[in-house]
């Protein structure tokens, strides 16, 4: 059980998220869904801690993750795996290495020592990696540069790298966005799977609201940084939706389209 | 600066350079080192000075490395994207900055003095002065890289120095072997310098013909100097293009 308590970030005169309170069962796939700028990404990172929250905890399990610090702080990190629009790949290291970034919490004692001083992981690591790259038919790119994939290709490795962590929890902020269809349905599926068959907890940006439809169990739309809207998907029907945005759902579907387009391109 | 000095001195550098010029005479030019006006003669001691201009490269490798390793330990605290914390970053900066402010010539009269006249002054001078622009310039090329990779590896549990390791120094690797070999050029020169306040190798050598006026041989040893470091450009000319063209 994952509990958000008044959570809220300013950033300079800009609140980007406003007391959000939320609770999100384990096994739950959550879809977040808003206009740009509406705070899911910070929302998001502040789960992971990459954002420090202005106010408000974050309980898991009744642990306060608000104040976890060095190494408890890296093992609740490597528990709540981030997938991310841009892939956030290393471009120059090769897909098998950037698959192993996702074991790097696992590392420890002399061995960790000598993986910063060498760069080489140990054997079984490399053997579970390539496993995973195997489930994402990727083995046959393991030895290639990450900047030579295209982006469907991008973000599966990202994929198998945030599975590698062996999380409880995934937090993916619009991982479709720079995607085509197909490649988008193809990580949507790998999602749900990791939810459906590992019990993970799946929390997820999107900007298409019918994808939130098909693959989520439950729907939270963000304006402004509040949460105006959080019940199945069945309930945010169009008249809801647009009592919620001020516009009709096809309009909303278009000015996302726009919005995720532009630092796809950049 | 007065007009009048320049133009009474100007005359006496060509002078310098006419009394420094050796007397080579066509006949004898490939004749051996007895026959006055050949080459050989010119470069008489051309055994000993390779030797001298051999260690002088040496110190420059060696002086090079160090400041290398040096620069990159302090660069990724002193990058402002990479969140190292204030203390740190502020350390580093300001550390690499007096590093490179201060002289390589005044560190190596201060470790003259202590260390004793010799290699190890003039190599730890130099090592002092690189690791100063070396880690600006890495933390300036560190600082221009994206940092999704470390983003990522951060998100992922990975350790401060683990991202830095996996996503940050392998896309900026080339750009710093670069940048130190260009100064492994610098610091051959810097060397020779060096070895004027007692740093060893061809710069001690150097300033002792200078001090007792034998002119033929200041002109052969900035000849053989010129030669090396016209070398090394071209060697690492080929080698940073290799580095940075290959992989693509």
């Amino acid at each position: 059980m994952l509990e958000l308590q008044g959570l809220t970030r300013r950033f300079g005169a800009t609140v980007a998220v406003d007391a959000v309170s939320l609770a999100v069962p384990a096994g739950q796939m959550l879809g977040i869904i808003g206009r740009s700028g509406a705070g899911k990404s910070t929302l998001l990172r502040l789960l992971n801690r990459l954002v420090e929250p202005s106010a408000g905890r974050i309980l898991c399990d009744g642990t306060d993750v608000t104040a976890l610090r060095g190494r408890a702080l890296r093992r609740w990190r490597r528990n709540c795996a981030m997938v991310f629009q841009q892939f956030n790949l290393v471009q120059r290291l090769d897909v098998l290495t950037n698959a192993l970034l996702g074991r790097l919490a696992y590392q420890h004692g002399l061995g960790r020592a000598r993986l910063l001083l060498t760069g080489g992981f140990p054997a079984e690591e490399r053997a579970r990696a390539l496993a995973m790259l195997e489930r994402f038919d990727l083995l046959g790119l393991a030895l290639q540069r990450a900047e030579t994939l295209s982006g469907g290709q991008q973000q599966r490795v990202a994929l198998c790298r945030a599975l590698l962590q062996a999380p409880r929890l995934i937090l993916a902020d619009e991982p479709i966005a720079s995607l085509d269809p197909a490649n988008a349905r193809l990580v949507m599926q790998a999602l749900r799977q990791a939810n459906r068959a590992e019990g993970l907890t799946v929390l997820v940006n999107l900007h298409h609201l019918e994808t939130a439809r098909a693959y989520c169990d439950r729907i939270v739309a963000m304006q402004a940084g509040r949460i105006v809207f959080d019940g199945p998907p069945e309930a945010l029907d169009a008249a809801r939706l647009q009592a919620v945005y001020g516009l009709p759902e096809a309009d909303l579907a278009a000015e996302s389209e726009a919005a995720a387009a532009r630092p796809a391109m950049a | 600066m007065r007009p009048a000095t320049l133009a009474a001195g100007l005359p006496r550098v060509g002078e310098y350079f006419g009394k420094i010029l050796p007397t080579l005479r066509w006949p004898v030019l490939f004749a051996g080192s007895d026959t006055e006006g050949s080459l050989a003669a010119w470069f008489y001691r051309l055994d000993s000075w390779s030797w001298l201009l051999f260690e002088t490269a040496n110190m420059a490798a060696l002086a090079t490395l160090m400041g290398a390793a040096a620069a990159l330990l302090l660069a990724f605290p002193a990058a402002r994207n990479l969140g190292a914390g204030m203390l740190p970053r502020q350390l580093a900066r300001r550390g690499l900055e007096a590093m490179r402010t201060v002289p390589e010539i005044v560190f190596a009269l201060i470790l003259v003095w202590a260390f004793g006249v010799g290699p190890l002054a003039g190599i730890l001078a130099i090592a002092l002065h690189t690791a100063g622009t070396l880690g600006k310039l890495f933390a300036e090329a560190i600082e221009n890289a994206g940092t999704g990779g470390f983003e990522a590896a951060r998100a992922a549990g990975g350790s401060w120095a683990q991202a830095c390791r996996f996503a940050v120094l392998p896309q900026v690797a080339p750009n710093l072997l670069s940048y130190a070999l260009l100064r492994f050029e610098i610091n051959l020169r810097a060397a020779s310098v060096i070895g004027f306040v007692g740093g060893g190798g061809i710069g001690q050598e150097l300033y002792t013909v200078i001090a007792q006026n034998y002119y033929e041989e200041i002109s052969a040893i900035v000849v053989l100097i010129l030669l090396c470091v016209a070398a090394i450009d071209l060697l690492s000319e080929r080698l940073r293009h290799r580095l940075i063209g290959a992989p693509r």
